[in-house]
Parts: C-alpha cells; sequence; structure tokens
C-alpha cells in the first residue's frame, strides 16, 4: 500500500536536521553563557530548561523534581563546562526513567517464557491499541511466533473489522465472537484458543475508554479477571497505550488505569510527529512502570523498543 | 490532583493578611499560581506567560476599586473574564448554507474525527432538519469506511463510500455529485488524521479542500492534548485555513487548557464540544465552562444539564404537586435516587459543583452510597412507601430485619427523609422558587428560560 513507502524527502530531513540544530546551538549558547566560571545554576539556565521541559509536556512536579536533582549534582559536583550540565541533565533524567529498575529491551521479548503468553492492551479512545497490537504481532511474528489476536473491542463500530485486517496483515490467528459481545468472553476464549493452538503469544484488544467512567474501568478489571480464571497468573503484560501529544491528563489516565488493572507497561504512541510525550517520564517514575514501545508511524514496522537515551536527546531536539 | 485556582490564590495571599491594595510586589506570587495553574491544565506555556503578563497589567490598573473585595476574589475575576473573553469572541454557528452546503472534517490520528462526524450529522438531522450524507475519506486505517458506516446508519444518515479507491479528492467530489442527485442538503467530508510535519499528507488535504471548497472546515482536537496543540493547530491553519474547532473527549476529567492554546494561537472560534461515545453528545461551545474546567473551578452548568437529561417535564410536574401537598413519598425518592445513578458517577458529578473537588479529593465515593438507602426503602410494604406516616416502632423493627441494618440506622434514615421532605415543602413556598420539586425539576426551570 502507499502510505507504507512514505517517509521524508531528503530535503525534508536536512531542514528538520537544520532547524534542530539551530534550535539545540541556542539552548546550548545561552547555557554556556550563563554558566561561565560559576558554580551553582544560574537563574537564566533554569528557567530555559523549565521551558524545555514544559512545553515537552514533562510537567511541573516532574520538571521541579529534575531541576531540583541537577542543582543538586552542580552543588556537590560543581562543574566546569556548559557539555558536562549537559551531561549532567541528561543523565539525571534517564536515571529517573530507570529508577523503575528496568533496563530497556534489546528486542521484542514476550514477557514470560511460559506458553502461551498473554497480553492485554488498555487505553484511553483513539491512542492507538490496535494499531499497537497489529505492529507488536509483526513482531513477534517475525521471530517465527504464533500469535493470535482477540478482538475485545466490541463495542466501537467496526472495532472488530479493524484488528482483522491487521490479523491479515500480519498473517496471524484471529479470534471474535463479533461485534456487541461481551468483551470479558472474548478474551476468556482468546486464552482458549492460544492454549489449544499452541499459540506462543495472544494479544487482547479493549474498546478504548476514558478512565473517569467507573463502569468501564470495572469492566476492565473483569476482563483481565477472566483471562486469570483460563490461565493462572495470565495476563502477563498489561499494556498501557499513551498517546505522546496527551497533556497532564495522561497521568490520571495511569493511575486509574494502573488501578483497574496493575499495568505491568507503556507503549507511547504517535512519537513521529511535534509531541515529544514528556509526561511519560512521570508516569514511569511516579508509577515505576517501564516504557517499552514507542509508535513512530503508521506502517506496520512503525514500532521501536523504547531507548531511554534517545528519548532524552529527543527532548532538547527541534 | 492539582487545588483549584481560588484556593491556590488564597494561599498567595494569605502572607498579605490586612493588605487590600493589588501592588506590583504583592502580586508577584499570584501571578506565578495563576500561571501555574494554566500550566497544569495543559495550556501552553508560552501563551500562559503572555496571558498572566496581561491580567497583571489588568489587576494594576484596578488598585482604586479594590475597596469592597478581597484582592484574591478580584485576581479570579479578573482571570476568568480574561479566558472567556479570550475563548469567546464573535458567536460561532455552523455554516451550511449551500446546495448542498460541504463540510471538511480535519485533525490528528485519534482525535475523534469519524466519531465527530456521525455526531454532526446526527446533530444537523435532529436540530437544523437538515438531510445529511457522510462520506468516507480516509483511505488509509483499516475499517475507518466501515466505521463511517455503521455510524452512518445510526443516525439515519447518507453514506457515500468507494471501498477500491486509494483518492480522497476523487471520493470527496463524487460524494458531492452523489448528494446533488439524491437530495441531501450538507456533505460532511470524514478524512483520514495526519501528523502535521507528514507533509505528503498534509498536501493531501490541502488538494482535497481545494478540489471541493467547502463551506465549512472544522479541525478536530483531542482535549486532552498537552503542549504539542499549538504546533499542531498553527500547521493545520496554515495549509487548510479551517472555519472553526471541534474539541473532543471532553467527558474526561481533563482541564481542557488545549482550547485556549488552540484559540489563542489561531485566534478561531471553537464550534463544537464532543463529551461521549453515544451519537447525541454534541454540543456548542461554552466559553465560561472551559474557562472554570481550566481553572478547577467546577462545571456547575454541565452538572445541571446532565441533570436535565435525566429528568422529564412530566414527572417533575408530578413531582412538584406531591411536594406542595407534602406527599413526597419513599417511592418517589427512590425514583429519583434511580435518576441520579443514570447520571454517572457521583464523585464525578460532585466535581462539577464548585468548590465540591476540594472535599472529595480524598473520598472513596461509589454509587454503592444508596445501596442502603434503597434496601431500606425496599424492606417496606407498598403501603408504608406510600405513607411515611405509617411507620411505628413495630414497622420499623420489621424493616431492620429485612434490609439486615439496625434500628438506629432505620431510624436515622426516616428522621432525614422527614427533614428534607419539609425543607422541600418550604422551598415550594418561597417566592420565585414555585417549580420546586426535586433537584432536577428545579435545575429545568431555573436555567433553560434563562438562556
Amino acid at each position: 500500500m502507499s502510505f507504507f513507502n512514505k517517509f521524508f524527502s531528503k530535503e525534508k530531513k536536512e531542514d528538520l536536521d537544520k532547524g534542530l540544530e539551530k534550535t539545540k546551538s541556542n539552548f546550548f549558547n545561552k547555557l554556556t553563557k550563563a554558566v561561565a566560571g560559576k558554580s551553582t545554576v544560574d537563574e537564566e539556565v533554569l528557567d530555559e530548561l523549565e521551558n524545555i521541559l514544559i512545553s515537552s509536556d514533562v510537567g511541573l512536579e516532574t520538571t521541579v523534581k529534575i531541576i531540583e536533582r541537577i542543582e543538586g549534582r552542580v552543588a556537590k559536583d560543581k562543574y566546569l563546562n556548559t557539555s558536562e550540565l549537559n551531561g549532567i541533565l541528561r543523565s539525571e533524567i534517564v536515571s529517573l526513567l530507570a529508577e523503575n529498575n528496568t533496563i530497556d529491551l534489546e528486542e521484542f521479548t514476550l514477557p514470560t517464557t511460559e506458553k502461551p503468553a498473554i497480553i492485554m492492551v488498555v487505553g484511553v479512545n483513539g491512542v492507538g491499541k490496535t494499531t499497537t497490537i497489529g505492529k507488536l504481532a509483526h513482531q513477534y511474528k517475525k521471530q517465527g511466533k504464533k500469535v493470535v489476536l482477540g478482538a475485545g473491542d466490541t463495542f466501537r463500530a467496526a472495532a472488530v473489522d479493524q484488528l482483522k485486517i491487521w490479523a491479515d496483515r500480519v498473517g496471524c490467528d484471529f479470534y471474535s465472537k463479533g461485534m456487541h459481545t461481551d468483551p470479558a468472553a472474548v478474551a476468556y476464549e482468546t486464552t482458549e484458543y492460544a492454549i489449544k493452538n499452541g499459540c506462543d503469544v495472544a494479544l487482547i484488544d479493549t474498546a478504548g475508554r476514558l478512565h473517569n467512567k467507573i463502569n468501564l474501568m470495572k469492566e476492565l478489571t473483569k476482563i483481565k479477571n477472566s483471562i486469570d480464571k483460563k490461565l493462572g497468573g495470565a495476563p502477563h503484560e498489561v499494556l498501557l497505550v499513551l498517546d505522546a501529544t496527551t497533556g497532564q491528563n495522561a497521568i490520571e489516565q495511569a493511575t486509574h488505569f494502573t488501578n483497574a488493572t496493575d499495568v505491568t507497561a507503556l507503549a507511547l504512541t504517535k512519537l513521529d510527529g511535534t509531541a515529544k510525550g514528556g509526561v511519560a517520564i512521570g508516569i514511569s517514575d511516579q508509577f515505576k512502570i517501564p516504557i517499552k514501545y514507542i509508535g513512530v508511524g503508521e506502517s506496520i514496522d512503525k514500532l521501536q523498543i523504547f531507548n531511554k537515551q534517545a528519548f532524552v536527546d529527543s527532548l532538547f531536539e527541534a | 490532583m492539582f487545588d483549584s485556582l481560588s484556593e491556590r490564590l488564597e494561599g498567595a495571599f494569605k502572607t498579605l493578611k490586612g493588605e487590600s491594595k493589588i501592588t506590583e510586589i504583592n502580586i508577584a506570587t499570584s501571578i506565578k499560581e495563576i500561571r501555574r495553574a494554566l500550566v497544569a491544565a495543559d495550556v501552553n506555556y508560552k501563551i500562559a506567560k503572555e496571558f498572566t503578563d496581561k491580567v497583571k497589567e489588568k489587576a494594576l490598573g484596578q488598585e482604586n476599586v479594590l475597596k469592597a473585595v478581597k484582592p484574591g476574589e478580584l485576581m479570579v475575576k479578573i482571570v476568568m473574564d480574561e479566558l472567556v473573553d479570550l475563548m469567546g469572541g464573535q458567536a460561532a454557528g455552523i455554516n451550511i448554507k449551500g446546495e448542498p452546503a460541504v463540510v471538511l472534517i480535519a485533525g490528528l490520528q485519534g482525535s475523534g474525527k469519524t466519531t465527530f462526524s456521525g455526531k454532526l450529522a446526527h446533530f444537523l438531522s435532529t436540530k437544523r432538519k437538515k438531510k445529511p450524507l457522510l462520506v468516507a475519506c480516509d483511505v488509509y486505517r483499516p475499517a475507518a469506511i466501515d466505521q463511517l458506516t455503521v455510524l452512518a446508519k445510526q443516525v439515519g444518515a447518507g453514506i457515500y463510500t468507494e471501498p477500491e479507491n486509494k483518492n480522497p479528492v476523487e471520493i470527496a467530489l463524487k460524494g458531492i455529485g452523489h448528494a446533488q442527485s439524491n437530495g441531501y442538503d450538507v456533505v460532511i467530508v470524514d478524512t483520514a488524521g495526519r501528523l502535521s510535519v507528514d507533509e505528503q499528507m498534509m498536501t493531501e488535504i490541502a488538494n482535497v479542500k481545494e478540489a471541493i471548497l467547502p463551506n465549512e472546515t472544522l479541525f478536530v482536537v483531542d482535549s486532552m492534548t498537552g503542549q504539542d496543540a499549538v504546533n499542531t493547530a498553527k500547521a493545520f491553519n496554515e495549509r487548510i485555513n479551517y472555519d472553526g474547532v471541534v474539541l473532543t473527549k471532553l467527558d474526561g476529567d481533563t482541564r481542557g487548557g488545549a482550547a485556549l492554546s488552540v484559540k489563542y494561537t489561531v485566534g478561531k472560534p471553537i464550534k463544537f464540544v464532543s463529551m461521549g461515545e453515544k451519537m447525541d453528545t454534541l454540543d456548542i461551545f461554552y466559553p465560561e465552562r472551559m474557562a472554570q474546567r481550566i481553572l478547577g473551578m467546577g462545571d456547575i452548568v454541565s452538572f445541571v444539564e446532565r441533570a436535565q437529561e435525566q429528568f422529564d417535564d412530566e414527572e417533575a410536574k408530578r413531582l412538584e404537586k406531591k411536594i406542595k401537598k407534602n406527599k413526597f413519598d419513599f417511592n418517589d425518592f427512590l425514583g429519583q435516587i434511580g435518576q441520579l445513578r443514570k447520571m454517572g458517577d457521583l464523585k464525578s458529578l460532585m466535581n462539577m459543583i464548585p468548590g465540591m473537588s476540594k472535599m472529595t479529593k480524598d473520598l472513596n465515593i461509589d454509587n454503592s452510597a444508596f445501596n442502603k438507602v434503597e434496601s431500606i426503602i425496599q424492606s417496606m410494604t407498598p403501603q408504608e412507601r406510600g405513607n411515611p406516616e405509617l411507620l411505628n416502632l413495630s414497622r420499623k423493627k420489621r424493616i431492620a430485619l429485612g434490609c439486615g441494618q439496625n434500628l438506629d440506622e432505620i431510624n436515622r434514615f426516616i428522621k432525614q427523609f422527614d427533614q428534607m421532605r419539609k425543607m422541600m415543602h418550604k422551598m415550594t413556598k418561597m417566592p420565585g422558587m414555585g417549580g420546586m420539586a426535586g433537584p432536577g425539576a428545579t435545575m429545568k426551570r431555573g436555567f433553560r428560560k434563562r438562556r
């Protein structure tokens, strides 16, 4: 399909890089000017830093936390030049992300060595749950795994069709009971299907729901319980999908979805746009949930393993 | 998780006890608080700064009239007025003059374009007596066409699709032709979600617009959008110069600062707010409500409207009569609880009431709060429910056994019920409160007329 081949033209990319360099050099010029020969961080530098973090949706609380850490480091270690401050800055943010005791994945691994691994995917409306499932299935399939997709979004118009198309694209199994059926039953039976048919992994889709709808959140808990009922200890992963364009409300989302389903991993989608998804830093830190995947485009191979260093670098770009 | 602005300002002004003037010095803290509140609500940080600078100017200019009001209150008022001013402006209806009128829908992926398209069709056919045709131009996302087809069926609108055609310009043009020859008077063109940095896709939407020359182009924004709202709104505006903005997913608990960011950046009116997955949950935009929401000051009007949806006029009149005669009974009360439940989750309802969010913050209220009361009433005989006066000690004892609660609780409830009944009866006698009949009915009368 034509959109699979879509990419930035070469000139466009160069433009982007140029713009990027300009922003970078501006920031570091300011840094240099403000810190030359000083042993404390200048207000001006902190303001600039605050602006950068806030404009990436990092949020007030986490921004303050990061800045305090940097002030602490500078007071203790002193520093000589901007590149050192730059290094400190990045390493502090990275360590904030690392405190949830996880290291970045090397490749798309399953959450358990047991077979089948059950992954349940949750999130608010329009974040890209179904697309993420399709892309993830593609990665597992590429590794020669037997994959089944469970059509647990039985509510939104044509959601089942959408997942079916992804299953066809990926070339994996698909389990559905049709629209307007009980999603908990779909989840249960998908698990059953995975066991019976010797699947390595089942990815179970759920309908998008706003986290303040109590009954819908209860439904999610029920779906999770029904999976556990079929296969003790499952689901092995509850993946919360967050949209990188979302602002501070993502924290509320994480709170409520975690309460309802004990989220174990995050996927951050739509990072190919201008949004930075900085709110994920605070969420990862506050809830001790690792960010595992990032979505960087609509085509099937545009799902990547999250890399802390690269993510932090991107905050200071463009 | 965030305190409302008024609380924050109270804090900021506490140090100034006795001072009744806003000065350059004492205003600094509160300006900072306002800025923080705005940023926490996802207003773009640059806009928050410009906005607060303006507020500061206004506040300092008002030194003289300050005697009567507390500085904190005055600041809140200035902020509110400025916000409403910024987000409001010209009254903004949708332009559906045309033969047929053409409406183009654009936005990012997952912002809610397709759902909104369905809702708009429903809105135009029910409120404007139009015959809308939905045209499916999202040729990329799997099953997007099916989704629109299902929605069209749901709302009883026409649908035009070309599943094999990958050219949105062609589909849109043919869709308009189809409308002309089949008597549709509004064409709603749903398009694929796209990122503003995707040159190819942005060119595509610009081409669609150029080809179909819509009467109205609407840009759909997820109300949960963060700082990036500014970039996206600007980029889309540069390419398709849209006429208005649609805010979606407002039934969530986001503060919705994106609304201010978008309006401030492109100056285009917000024409619709969308709040739910049902097709009839589309509303026009009220700047005052949005301002209150951004500042975390509750949203009493939405609360009232949610109530209105659930209470019907007939029932209200019947109750009103009963209350006037002091005949409000347990059956009526049970009915009211049922209606309240239909309005949704209690905590989120209470949060809409200004000042309540502070109180409910750490409370774990769920809808089972009424379970006890319901079980008590359900343990009564039909006669008792209709005649609260019948309840003597032996009856109360029986009810206590029936619902598994102790006698004290039964007594407490009956006492509360009596007090409530007396209160309601009294209120019907107050001048100007003639229509008082339970929460729903009051609101219906109180608000509809004032608009």
